[in-house]
């Protein structure tokens, strides 16, 4: 599903991370450890397209992500890619559900409010669709950071560091939820986290630090 | 959701700032509104009010004075020319017609003007009721003379000496209105129109006093539809206004009256456009003044945006990270300064209207000059167009920084 070939990168000649070979399944799930500095989010966001490595190749099924224009890759990102960070990075000039609506808008797929709806209803949201973001808890944020990566039904999830500034209840309800909707969408799912409440959660692990 | 709804929302999300900043060009655009709608209507009522008049003959003084007291009715007459003199001039072959005014007298505020019908009939003025005058001592009243004068067919009244409402009546003469005109826009509206000999009646009771003598019998004016009426060498007029017969009346006719006669002759589309360059100076200090606050409200715009801009590149990050071109965030952006500038034009141009509206109902002579705040100009499409030009100026530096936002390393340093 997502396969890594020769990778690497580097600020000026100084290489910070290399990877020659690696591969992940459809609906297999892989946690990415690692200290911080060891290149875990800058793993992610290689692998998200937002960042141009030095050498090598990111494959998402057929698609060779770095091959693609600067546009066309922003669009296969937002229809195929979600992606969940540390903090939930909402847009808190809107609501809830026109966050959500922004997904769909920005990665060009219908504006479908009814599937706004059922994601938010999936995530016990669905009361909050008209709620300003502020007035949500750091909880519930994230959860609708969750709700908004699954929006578009994407192939592949990737979160870096998604239960750092929660609670234990709130983390692992939180990667539950993860993995639960990556089941169900069929996506792979990558997280990235040094959090050792995640750990025992997942077979196949990648450790950077180690490599 | 679309970009509009999304920079609308970002809006809305800071409302002071917002208020501010329309605000602040919504006071530039008012000012050069009202600049806007002043010069145009004057310039436009001027121009309608000079019609048909190629130049005016009278007493020596200030050119400017004597179109602006003979052509407008505003200023004070520069003083009495001889009729015969007068007459003299109109034989010229390149004079095609020649209207005489006598002024000096006025009735509450208004002036009364002695003339024939050729006057009305320059202005293209139509009786609305009653019927223009023949007799002597009998006046034709102007629309908005009659309504604030509250007089109407049939009643009479005193005129009083001078241009001012405070001066000396006299009060052995009466003047019988026997005729109203529509309301056409023009100088006719605001005045008393009469026969010359009835200016000169009024004017010679005081120096000669019949003895008892009542003047019971109507006279009949010598010259009330067209010409000049008979007179003594002693009988003067205020001043004429002369037609040519071809444009060579403009080459030779004021200078053959200024260098060889005790008048003067000052051509009114000349001095009008003197007039305005005179205004020019100020109405140019004002515009510059509402630019500099236009371009306040631009540098306000661009540093509000500006500085949101650092608060927001997570926010931009996440747009992209969502599927988001670096376009589509450039033109985000962009919006967001247009709409406000544009806010700002809408808000300015209500506002201009409004101040003009007041401006001018409390100012009374506003109405002879015929200004209102609620007509409309083209020239206030290009006042909307510069404020969406000052929003899209204001926004184009923030705007660049927002499309050269880079996700990875905004993402990445939490």
């Amino acid at each position: 599903m997502i396969s890594i070939d020769g990778l690497s990168f580097g600020y000026s000649d100084q290489k910070v991370l290399s990877i020659p070979q690696m591969e992940v399944k459809e609906a297999e799930h892989l946690l990415i450890l690692g200290n911080s500095g060891s290149g875990k989010t800058t793993l992610l966001h290689i692998l998200g397209g937002l960042l141009q490595p030095k050498e090598g190749k990111v494959v998402i099924g057929n698609t060779d992500l770095y091959s693609l224009s600067g546009h066309q890759r922003d669009k296969y990102r937002g229809q195929n890619i979600g992606l969940v960070f540390q903090k939930a990075h909402l847009i808190s000039a809107l609501s809830v559900g026109d966050n959500l609506l922004l997904a769909q808008y920005f990665s060009g797929t219908a504006q479908d409010k009814g599937r706004v709806y059922e994601v938010l209803e999936e995530l016990n949201l669905g009361h909050k669709a008209e709620k300003k973001v502020r007035s949500l808890s750091q909880g519930e944020q994230q959860r609708v950071t969750i709700a908004r990566a699954l929006l578009n039904r994407p192939r592949l999830i990737l979160a870096d560091e998604p239960t750092a500034s929660l609670d234990d209840d709130n983390a692992k309800k939180v990667i539950e939820l993860l993995k639960c909707q990556a089941e169900k969408y069929q996506a792979s799912l990558l997280i990235a986290t040094h959090d050792q409440r995640v750990k025992e959660q997942f077979e196949l692990q990648l450790n950077l630090s180690a490599s | 959701m679309n970009l509009i709804s999304l920079s609308w929302n970002y809006i809305k999300s800071k409302p002071l700032n917002t208020a501010l900043n329309v605000l602040l060009m919504s006071l530039g655009v008012a000012i050069i509104l009202v600049l806007i709608l002043l010069s145009s209507q004057l310039e436009e009522n001027l121009a309608k009010n000079k019609r048909g008049i190629d130049l005016v003959v009278g007493a020596k003084g200030s050119p400017l004075q004597l179109i602006l007291a003979n052509v407008y009715h505003i200023d004070f007459p520069t003083g009495n020319v001889k009729l015969d003199e007068a007459k003299a001039i109109t034989r010229n072959r390149l004079v095609k017609s020649a209207i005489p005014l006598a002024l000096g007298d006025n009735y509450g505020g208004f002036r009364i003007v002695g003339t024939n019908h050729d006057y009305i009939k320059l202005y293209q003025g139509e009786i609305s009721s009653g019927e223009l005058w023949s007799y002597n001592l009998d006046v034709v009243l102007g629309a908005n003379a009659a309504a604030r004068l509250q007089l109407s067919v049939g009643d009479e009244f005193f005129g009083a000496h001078g241009l001012s409402v405070t001066d000396l009546e006299h009060d052995e003469r009466k003047y019988h209105v026997i005729g109203i005109l529509e309301q056409n826009g023009s100088v006719l509206d605001n005045l008393i129109l009469t026969n010359i000999e009835s200016v000169w009646a009024v004017h010679d009771h005081d120096e000669e006093e019949h003895e008892g003598e009542e003047h019971e019998a109507k006279e009949l004016g010598s010259a009330f539809e067209t010409g000049f009426p008979e007179g003594d060498e002693e009988d003067e007029i205020t001043s004429m206004l002369i037609q040519y017969r071809s444009p060579m009346g403009a080459v030779q006719m004021p200078r053959m009256i200024n260098a060889n006669t005790n008048m003067q002759a000052a051509s009114p589309a000349f001095e009008t456009q003197r007039l305005f360059s005179l205004l020019g100076i100020g109405v140019d200090m004002l515009r510059s003044f509402a630019y500099i606050i236009i371009i306040i409200a631009g540098l306000s715009v661009f540093i509000s945006m500006y500085n949101a801009l650092k608060d927001r590149k997570y926010d931009l990050a996440i747009m992209r990270s969502l599927g988001a071109s670096r376009g589509k965030l450039f033109v985000h952006v962009i919006i967001e300064g247009v709409i406000i500038t544009t806010l700002g034009g809408i808000l300015g141009i209500i506002l201009g209207h409004g101040l003009m509206e007041m401006l001018a109902r409390s100012y009374e002579k506003s109405e002879e000059v015929g200004v209102t705040g609620l007509v409309f100009v083209n020239q206030e499409l290009y006042v909307l167009l510069i404020s969406l030009a000052v929003g899209l100026i204001a926004s184009l530096i923030p705007a660049f920084n927002a499309y050269k936002t880079d996700i990875s390393k905004v993402l990445a340093e939490e």
